[in-house]
This record gives structure tokens, sequence and C-alpha cells, in this order.
């Protein structure tokens, strides 16, 4: 076990039960959970993890603050998108656009990196706004290649059009990248990124080229975030800007990185898990809560199910400000 | 400011010139150009505080589109109630109207901002990274604690009745509120220009921009300076939003959310710091979005990035670069 | 007027000041001297505030100040010339003086004194302070600290980068402010030392070596080269 999870063990007992609660029921969810919308927040569970594993990457091993994550994760969606709309649902057409799609990414997360890394976080931090930005103004701009705003339904090729070989393929995929990416920052490669997060200083006195580190580390993380598009986009047979390029998406990874932990990439496990499910199921609870509190002032309106947000929103600045290292920091203590 | 740096001014008559040149019919470009200038102003008044605070005191307040909201929904709330005074066909009980209303959004947004300079900012100083995390959380936070207040929907905000339509001036058809947007900007501009260069707070402000230490060595309590241009930032903030939603004719939370990326971009191009340097590069961002907006609409939204990143390539730090590095 | 005793200083995990005790007596001028890294910027910012001791006691006037902030050390009449001389490049020369004139526009006696030392202060009046050369930068960074009255000047590196000229012009001026102010100078310079200094205190590897009169050291060729080393030779 320890050399499939890369000697990167949860080490608390709790965080180990609930991982593997969470793995069991992300393995049999069609038959634990039966029906689309049970299934469906399952992939995206397995969907997220992955992204939200490779944003932590970034924010908690490397300790870049990137905007920029979900435009990478369209650029997946996109390419499987492209190829399946445009050229035809078949294995080759996908495949194409997904190399293209990972193409794009290496491309200008390089470019991204390697002009703005040079520079302060935050200034890193407004860049990649724009840039996402930028990319999403082209998305719903180029209608005819894109589908605009309303984006791009497409079939899959015949294998894939079983929902349930569908949703292995896609858990599959995911499982086995969120352990590459244990791999990684439990590498050499890894350790060097975590120093340069402590003090880049003393890294590059120490003659690290951090800005090679850095680079490298964007055009990972982008990478992963770009195949966890696709396997979005394959799973949906739909993409589009707001399901994958809105500003809300990458404020939703935020919250799933920092109220999980960083820097732990279990934080990832634990934090999409959390967000989607409450996504999903949270509101339904909320909307008896806030009914049960008519009558009173403020409160039904704070209880209001669309209020979700806000008390995620709360406990993500006290995690930032008291739990730096999350849920999984909380467990590990 | 620079004092004899006219270089980057000159910027906006060519751009003003060059349009002129693509603008088939004068008319529709004094219309475009006034447009231009007036969104200028809006977008100035929101971007200011924010470059000055982060030149000051080294702090990027990712909130700052939260104070642009509660100010407009403050001064919403007043105009609601003042609603015969704005429906009122005299100029004289529109602005009396108007002026309460602009008075709760620079006092409600400037209190918030005192909270969250206290609360939020002041245990993150020195940490960039937290600083982005926690005021990207408090954004989140103060956006939906809009919607707990004053509901989900969104404010209609008619403009004042004797500010709407158009004045014909010529051929060209200007709208009134535009005007009233450029004079408010060009005052908003003007009493910060004197407070920063005529006064010794502007000069401790000027100085503290370029080194903090040694304004402190000389003796001055930088801190509480903190406070002031912070809450002066955020009461701005909340100024901008109130014109911006008047021209929109709504309120939506995610107002001030949404132009984040614009002022960034301006206080990029103007240079971080530097109030002069917002000015013009506000004005710049409102011109190109209106001149390519009415010539060549598909490049509309982009055309802002593509200016900053023309700008960066001729002076790298901005237009009037006044902080530290 | 100021002593310091067992003062340590911590940057991180670096031990910069390891102990530090010497005195700088009222209406002297006392050198601060020491190799390249020895601690001497470093002794003069914690004095200043700006980076907190980690033990030890700074005492002024008898009072300790090592647990004050940095304004509040300021208001004591301590002034502060750092080696980057800590010019506000943006503003213009006059701009300069009247912000370190805290309490209101500076004495017209004052500013003729200044004009008198430092010519180029009264003939750049109006112009921007980043236009100044590196001397006239050096000059206006005194001059702020003496547009008003002050106990104690705390002066870094003044002749750094100066051309011998301006160094000769520096010495000068130097020997006037001693008549009115303690200062305390850290150098490289040994000529200016030499002429100016009444005690000194030299440092190394954040402690202090040898404390004593200057001219004690200035007739002593064997104790400069131990305490100095090369660096003697390197500045004359």
């Amino acid at each position: 076990m320890s050399r499939i999870l890369s000697g990167d063990l949860p080490r608390s007992r709790v965080l180990a039960a609930v991982l593997v609660l969470i793995a069991l029921g992300l393995l049999a969810a069609p038959f634990l959970f039966p029906g689309a919308r049970s299934l469906n927040v399952a992939a995206k569970v397995a969907v997220f993890v992955l992204l939200v594993a490779s944003y932590d990457l970034l924010l908690g091993y490397t300790g870049i603050v990137s905007f920029a994550h979900t435009m990478f994760f369209g650029i997946g969606g996109y390419g499987i998108g492209i190829a399946a709309a445009r050229l035809g649902p078949a294995w080759g057409n996908l495949a194409l656009g997904f190399l293209a799609s990972l193409a794009l990414t290496a491309a200008v997360a390089l470019v991204i990196g390697l002009l703005s890394l040079r520079v302060r976080a935050v200034f890193f931090a407004m860049i990649t706004l724009a840039v996402a930005s930028f990319f999403q103004i082209l998305a719903s701009q180029l209608s005819d290649f894109t589908g605009g705003e309303d984006g791009l339904n497409f079939k899959l090729p015949e294998l894939l059009q079983s929902r349930l070989a569908c949703y292995y393929l896609v858990l599959a995929a995911a499982a086995a990248l969120f352990l590459v990416l244990l791999r990684i920052v439990n590498s050499p490669f890894g350790r060097v990124l975590q120093s340069i997060r402590e003090n880049e200083f003393r890294c590059e006195a120490l003659g690290y080229r951090t800005v090679f580190y850095r680079t490298a580390a964007n055009c990972l993380g982008a990478l992963f975030a770009t195949v966890a598009g696709a396997l979005y986009a394959i799973w949906l047979r739909y993409t589009g800007p707001e399901a994958t390029l809105s500003f809300a998406i990458m404020i939703d990874l935020l919250l799933m990185v920092v109220i999980g932990g960083m820097g732990t990439l279990y934080g990832a496990v634990i934090g999409a898990t959390l967000f989607v499910v409450a996504q999903n199921y949270l509101q339904d609870l909320m909307k008896l809560a806030s009914d049960a509190a008519t009558g009173i002032p403020l409160l039904p309106n704070l209880l209001h199910p669309d209020r979700w947000l806000l008390w995620l929103g709360v406990l993500f600045v006290v995690c930032v400000y008291w739990f730096p290292s999350g849920i999984v920091g909380r467990l590990r203590r | 400011m620079r004092r004899h740096d006219w270089l980057p001014l000159a910027l906006i008559a060519v751009l003003a010139l060059a349009a002129f040149a693509f603008v088939p019919s004068t008319p529709t470009w004094l219309t475009l150009t006034i447009a231009g200038l007036a969104m200028g102003m809006m977008i100035f008044m929101m971007a200011s505080g924010l470059t000055l605070v982060f030149g000051l005191m080294d702090v990027m307040n990712f909130a700052h589109g939260a104070f642009i909201s509660v100010g407009a929904y403050a001064a919403a709330s007043v105009l609601i109630q003042l609603k015969g005074g704005m429906q009122a066909p005299s100029l004289a009980e529109n602005l009396m109207a108007m002026a309460p209303a602009l008075a709760a959004a620079v006092a409600v947004a400037g209190l918030l901002g005192w909270i969250f300079e206290r609360v939020v900012i002041r245990p993150v100083y020195g940490d960039h990274l937290k600083q982005i995390l926690v005021t990207m959380g408090g954004l989140i936070v103060v956006e939906q604690l809009i919607h707990v207040v004053w509901g989900p929907d969104m404010i209609p905000l008619p403009r004042p009745a004797t500010i709407t339509g158009s004045v014909l001036i010529g051929d060209a058809a200007i709208e009134r509120y535009r005007m009233l947007a450029v004079l408010v900007g060009l005052a908003v501009f003007a009493a910060m220009w004197l407070v920063l260069n005529r006064t010794r707070l502007g000069l401790l402000i000027r100085a503290g921009v370029e080194n903090t230490e040694m304004v402190e060595s000389l003796g001055y309590r930088v801190r509480r300076l903190f406070v002031g241009v912070f809450v002066a930032g955020s009461a701005l903030a909340g100024l901008g939003g109130v014109m911006w939603a008047m021209y929109q004719e709504s309120v939506t939370a995610g107002m001030g959310m949404q132009m984040m990326v614009v002022i960034f971009i301006v206080i990029i191009i103007g240079g971080m710091g530097s109030v002069g340097g917002c000015f013009v590069g506000a004005l710049l961002v409102g011109l190109m979005a209106n001149y390519i907006g009415y010539l060549a609409p598909k490049l509309a939204l982009g055309s802002n990035i593509l200016l900053m990143v023309l700008i960066l390539l001729w002076r790298p730090r901005g237009l009037y670069p006044a902080s530290k590095a | 007027m100021l002593d310091l005793k067992s003062v340590n200083t911590h940057i991180g995990q670096y031990h910069i000041l390891q102990g530090v005790t010497f005195e700088a007596k009222p209406s002297q001028l006392t050198m601060l001297l020491g190799r390249n890294g020895a601690g001497k910027t470093t002794c003069l910012r914690t004095i200043m505030g700006l980076w907190r001791a980690s033990a030890g006691t700074i005492r002024y006037d008898g009072r300790e100040i090592q647990k004050l902030e940095t304004p509040d050390i300021a208001r004591l009449d301590i002034a502060y010339v750092p080696e980057n001389m800590g010019i506000f490049a943006g503003l213009t020369v006059r701009e300069n003086l009247l912000l370190a004139a805290r309490s209101g526009p500076p004495d017209e006696k004052r500013l003729e004194r200044i004009f008198t030392l430092f010519p180029a202060m009264k003939k750049f009046l109006d112009g921007a302070a980043g236009n100044l050369s590196g001397g006239q930068k050096q000059m206006l960074a005194i001059s702020r600290a003496i547009v008003e009255p002050r106990k104690l000047l705390l002066v870094d590196e003044p002749t750094k980068g100066l051309a011998p000229a301006i160094i000769a012009a520096m010495i000068e001026a130097f020997r006037e402010l001693k008549r009115e102010t303690t200062l305390l100078v850290v150098e490289q310079n040994f000529q200016f030392a030499r002429s100016l200094g009444d005690a000194v205190a030299v440092m190394d590897s954040g402690r202090i070596v040898h404390t004593g009169a200057m001219r004690d050291l200035a007739a002593d060729e064997v104790l400069q080269q131990r305490l100095l080393g090369l660096s003697l030779e390197a500045h004359q």
C-alpha cells in the first residue's frame, strides 16, 4: 500500500477511514446509489478530486496562486468537445482533440510561467485572472468553433455510450492520475517545490533555479487540469463556458483546496467530496432549516439554500487564518 | 505623480485622434469619445482606491469589488426612499435626492472598509499569499451577505428624471448622464490631486508609497495612515459603484466582482501606487472599449488586455510607477 | 546618551547581533567600524526599531527603547540616515525637507545653515530629488536629519560611493554637526573616521571587539591591522 501511495500515508486513523469510505463509495456508486443524479455526483467528485489535486500542486506545494486553472480545465473540455462535435465521435478524433488540448495547455502554461513567474505573487495572480478572462471571452465569441455561450453537445464512441463504462473510465483515470500526483510531490522535484514555497530566497542561494521549478509546477498542474477537463467533458457529453471556464468554478476550486487542506493532496479528496456533495444535497437540508426559521428576522435569509456559498466562504476564511492545512491538517493533529 | 512626464497624457489625445481617423462621422466620434471618457471616469473612481492601497500598504485587496457593490446597494436603498425627488422634473430636486444617496454609498462602503481592514487584513500584513486567499474569501462572503440583506434579485436603479436621455450638440447625441459622470470624475480626480500634492497628508502618502520604512524613521505612525487610506479607497469604490450602477440602471451583487478584471488592467497600466497613472489608464481603457466596440465589436472585450500588453511592452512597470518594485 | 548592553538580533534564523555592548557618549562622534557583514547596519537598524532586538537592552538618555516602535523612537529626536539614503525620489528637495520637519515649516535660520553647508540644496530646491547626483542625495539625506534640532544622529556609511572632493565637503559638514548633536556613524572610510571620530567601537561577526578613543586607535597601526585587516588598506 505504501508503495502505491508513494510513501505519503494518511497518517491519521480517521483520515484513512474517511478516505477508504470515499474510495469504496466511488467504486460502488452505480450499485450503492442508483439513479442518474447520484451517479452524476460521483463522477463529478472523481473529476474534481483530480482537478483540485492538480491545483494543490500549485497552491499548496509550490505556493503559487493562479486564477487561470479553470482555463486549463476548459481547454481539456473543449479539446474533446470540439473534436467530437466537429469531427465526429470516433476514438481517433477524441485522441486528436485530447492531444491538441494538452499541447495548447503546455504552451500557454509555459508562456504564462516564464513571463509572469518572475514577478511578485500579486501580479501573477492578476495576470492569470486577466488571461483566464480573455480565454472565456474567446470561447464565447468564437461560436462557430466553440458553440459560444451555449457550448457543445456531442456523442461519444460506442464503447463509452454505456454510462457505466463511462463512469468507470473517468474514475479509473482520475484515481490513477491522483496517484501519479502523489508520486510527483513525494519525489525530489516535489521536495524542491516545497522548499521554494517555504523560502524562495534560500532556495536560490542553494543553487536551484526557482523560475524553472515553478514554471514546471505550473505546467504540470495545468496539464493535469486539462486531463480532468477532458474527463469531465466525456462524462457530461457536453462542454461550455459556464461548466468549465467560469470564475465561479475557480472560486469553488479555491474553497475545495483550502478547506480540504493545502499541501496535502488528500485534502483534495476531502475537499472535493465535501463540496460536490454539499452542492447537491446540502441545499435540501438548508431549505428545511430556512423554512423552520420563518418569522425570525434575517435568519431565513442566512439559511436559504442559495446561501450555501456564504457558509463555505466563512469556513474558507476561517481555514486560511487558523487551519492552513484544512480538514486534513486537523485530522492529523 | 511625475511632474514633467506628459507622454502618457498625450496617449489619450493620440488614441482619440486615431479614432477620429477611423470613425467615419464626426458626431459619432464625439458621442463615442464622451462615452469613453465617462466610462473611464467611473472606472477611475472604482480603481483609484485599490492602486493607492497597494502602493502604500503593499496589500492587494481582491475584495475591492465588494465595496463597489455595497456602495451601490446602499445608495439604491436610499434612492428607493427618495423616489419622489428622483422623478421630479427639476434638476435641483434630482440632485438633492442624489446627494444623500451618494453620501450613503461613500459612508457605508467606507465603514465596511474600516471593518475589513481591522478584521480581515490586519492579521495578514506582509503575507501576500494569505492576503490573496483571505480577500477572495471576503469577497465571496460579502457578496453572499448582500444577498442576505437585500435579496437575491437585481434592483433596478433608474437615473434621475432630468439626467436621462441625450442632448444634441450639433449632430451628436450626448447622453446627459455621461456628462454628469465626467464632471463627477473630474471633481474626484481634482480633489485627490489637491490632497496628494498640496497637503501634508498627501505628502505623507506619496512618500509612504515610495518608502514606508523611511517615513516611519522620520517619526510618522504609518499604521494610522494605512487605515485612513484603506477607508478612503473603499469609500471611493462605493462612489464609483453608485455611478456605475446608475449608468447600467441596475444593481446586482456580482457587479463589483465583474469589474475586477478591468480594474486590475487599469491599475497595471497606470502603475501601482499612482493616482495619475490610474486616471490616464482608466480613460485609455474607457476610450478603447468604446472605439473598438464601434469599429470592431468582436474585439471589444479583449481590447483592454491588448492595450495592457502594448503598454507593458513600452513601460514594463506601468505608465507612472510610483511604488517600490 | 546611547547605551547598548548585550543586544542580540535575529533575522529569520540568522543570529546577526550576538551580544553587542557599547556606548555613544553625549556631544561626541562615535564611529562604528568593522568589516563588511560585521553587523554594523543591523546595529543601527536595531537601535532605530526597524529590526527588533531579541535580547539585551538599549538605553537612550537613561530610558529603555528596545521595545518601542520606530516612529516613537524617532520622536525622541533621534534621526536616522540609512545606507541607501532613503530619499523620496518622486518628491522635490523642498518636500523631502518639509516632511522631515515634523512640527511645521522649518525654521528659516536652520534652512540657511543647511544651504550654507550644502549649497546644492538651495539650487535644486524645487527639483525632483530623484534627479540629484549621488553626493547631492547624501547631502539631502543629512539635511533632512538636521532640519529640526535632533539629539542623536545615526548615520550609515555617509561617504559610500562618493568622490574624494565630496568626501572632503562631507567631513567639513560633519565637523559642523559635531558641535550641536551627538552622532553614531558607521563608516568604512578610515580617513573620515580618523578626522572626525572621538570614540570608536569596532565590530566583528556580530560582536564588539574593541572600544576606546579614536586617537588611540589612530596611533596604533598594529591594532588597526588586527581589527580592520585588509579593509584599512582599501580605504585611503
